[in-house]
């Protein structure tokens, strides 16, 4: 068994009054991609959240690379891409400013140097947006916003990624390229941890598909096969590890 | 150019230009954030100061600086524990703070009304050398953190969930801007009066994202908006008898009603110029990506 890089042990957390997470464990392991499946309101969010230390957590334990998560300093191991938020306006910024915010994690205080100039050009190559670097991130579509944050996730080059809904919203040819980019990190030895709501193209590159409902994990395993009429967007996946007289596992598009 | 022989010209110019550059600076990451009237809430707990520093017989602007200071880190506690009630809380402080001022006022043996006036509205011609000093530093404070800080403020205001996880303290970061802020608005006191200290801070700002397409040349236009507007509005009220503060807040919206309307026929021109891109990129996103061919072939 190689090294766990997050490792969540009985993590309970309340939003208000409401429990979220009722004592969920997750293990990722070096080099493993993991996605974190369920409905709305199911946790998954919070789950990832808890991770970075956004969400305050109750009771149970969280560990990085190890370390305990709030005695962890080496974020720039660590790629963070957020659910997108739709809310435009603002002050304008540049595509290259963006994802230079991502290079902080290693410059600190510092100036970014020719390396970290490089790694934003890197990172930008990889989603390939390198060429709407000067364009202000107001003037691009809902993909390529996407895009544009987790190449400020890989600008730090880091060897874990997390990333909340990387797929909603975004079009069929940005849905192609990040698919194309995580599969290249993979390649690489990166570890990634994902929420995703359905499967859709990143299926292949799954190892390992947690479920939670109700801010329980009800599934730890290979991810749920989808054939034949199943695959049918719309259609309800009936999980068979799932405790009798639940609810199905909805992975369809219209659930 | 005769107005530069005199003295108090020389301070009132020197007292507006700094606050051309402070305001907008600090400004730019408070828009940001979506705290634009955070200024202007500054502006009223620092009258409190003002009322005490006549009461205490204290300079006024350090008095001011003391108090704004700490009722900005006090907004700032409010804003990460207040939850439902923060607005509430937030109201108490700006209407505690105005009425504070009035009260330490009267009570003070030199003050009275038209001496708050004057900080209410600003007073550029009766700058005094101990006030041009502690602009001098305020503003040189002001100026270190906006500049030297503004890749990591910068990464805090867009984005402060994405900031945590690189590791930057955003809370300190946040204390700092809210601090710099009340510093501000102190510096710019004098010069555009508590009152309208707000409109400097937001207005060239909101003026320069009409026509800025990064960061970098948002903050520099806003800059450069702030610094024309102040020395213009010194200058007219030097030959004109009004007010300062007023000519400089109205020449500012000025400012900001030129610029939308440059900025309309400026965003079609781009938008003409990146769609030649935009039309090779369309075929690709009506294209059936490879990896989805299996779920669509179905065959039951």
């Amino acid at each position: 068994m190689t090294e766990p890089v997050v490792s969540l042990r009985g993590v309970r957390a309340d939003l208000g009054s409401r429990p979220v997470l009722r004592g969920i464990d997750l293990t990722v392991r070096r080099g493993e991609v993991v996605a974190l499946l369920g409905a709305n309101g199911s946790g998954k969010s919070t789950a990832v959240r808890s991770i970075i230390g956004q969400v305050q957590t109750g009771a149970g334990e969280i560990r990085l690379f190890g370390a305990d998560r709030r005695r962890f300093r080496d974020w720039h191991r660590v790629g963070y891409v957020p659910q997108r938020t739709t809310a435009a306006g603002g002050v304008p910024a540049t595509v290259t400013e963006v994802v230079s915010s991502g290079r902080l994690s290693r410059a600190r205080f510092g100036v970014l140097r020719k390396a970290d100039h490089a790694a934003v050009r890197r990172a930008l190559d990889l989603v390939g947006m390198a060429d709407r670097a000067k364009d202000s991130v107001d003037a691009l579509s809902g993909g390529q916003h996407q895009r544009v944050l987790i190449a400020r996730a890989l600008a730090s080059e880091p060897e874990l990624l997390i990333m909340d809904e990387p797929m909603a919203g975004v079009d069929l040819g940005s849905q192609e390229v990040l698919a194309h980019t995580l599969r290249e990190q993979v390649s690489q030895g990166t570890t990634v941890l994902l929420v995703l709501h359905e499967l859709g193209p990143l299926e292949p590159l799954i190892d390992r598909a947690v479920v939670l409902r109700d801010g329980c994990v009800v599934h730890d395993g290979p991810p749920p096969m989808a054939v034949g009429q199943h695959a049918l967007p719309g259609h309800d996946h009936v999980h068979p590890h799932a405790p009798a007289g639940s609810e199905p596992f909805r992975t369809g598009l219209l659930s | 150019m005769d107005f530069l022989d005199y003295a108090f010209m020389q301070r009132a110019l020197l007292a507006a230009v700094l606050v051309g550059i402070t305001a907008p600076a600090v400004g730019i990451y408070l828009v940001q954030r979506r705290q634009a009237l955070m200024g202007d809430g500054i502006g009223h707990v620092a009258m409190t100061g003002v009322g005490l520093g006549f009461l205490l017989t204290w300079s006024p602007v350090w008095m001011a600086t003391l108090v704004s200071v700490l009722g900005a880190v006090l907004m700032e506690l409010i804003r990460w524990y207040g939850k439902t009630r923060g607005d509430i809380a937030l109201a108490m402080l700006f209407y505690g703070g105005m009425a504070g001022g009035v009260m330490f006022i009267n009570l003070a043996p030199t003050g009275s009304n038209a001496n708050l006036t004057s900080y209410l509205f600003g007073s550029l011609s009766t700058v005094s050398d101990s006030d041009v000093t502690a602009i001098c530093v305020l503003a040189a404070f002001v100026v270190l953190v906006t500049l030297g800080l503004r890749r990591q403020l910068f990464a805090v205001s867009q984005d402060e969930e994405f900031a945590r996880v690189t590791g930057l303290p955003v809370r300190v970061l946040n204390l700092l801007t809210a601090i710099t802020a009340a510093v501000t608005v102190t510096v710019a006191m004098r010069v555009v009066g508590l009152l309208l200290v707000s409109a400097l801070m937001v207005v060239p700002v909101a003026a320069a994202q009409q026509i800025g397409r990064s960061f970098a040349a948002t903050f520099a236009i806003a800059m450069a908006i702030g610094v024309s507007v102040t020395i213009g509005g010194t200058v007219t009220s030097y030959y004109q008898d009004v007010p300062p503060g007023a000519t400089i807040v109205l020449l500012t919206i000025g400012a900001f009603i030129v610029l939308t309307a440059l900025a309309a026929p400026l965003a079609r021109r781009r938008a003409r110029g990146t769609a030649g891109g935009d039309t090779t990129a369309d075929p690709a996103e009506c294209a059936i990506p490879g990896s989805r061919a299996a779920a669509d072939e179905v065959g039951v």
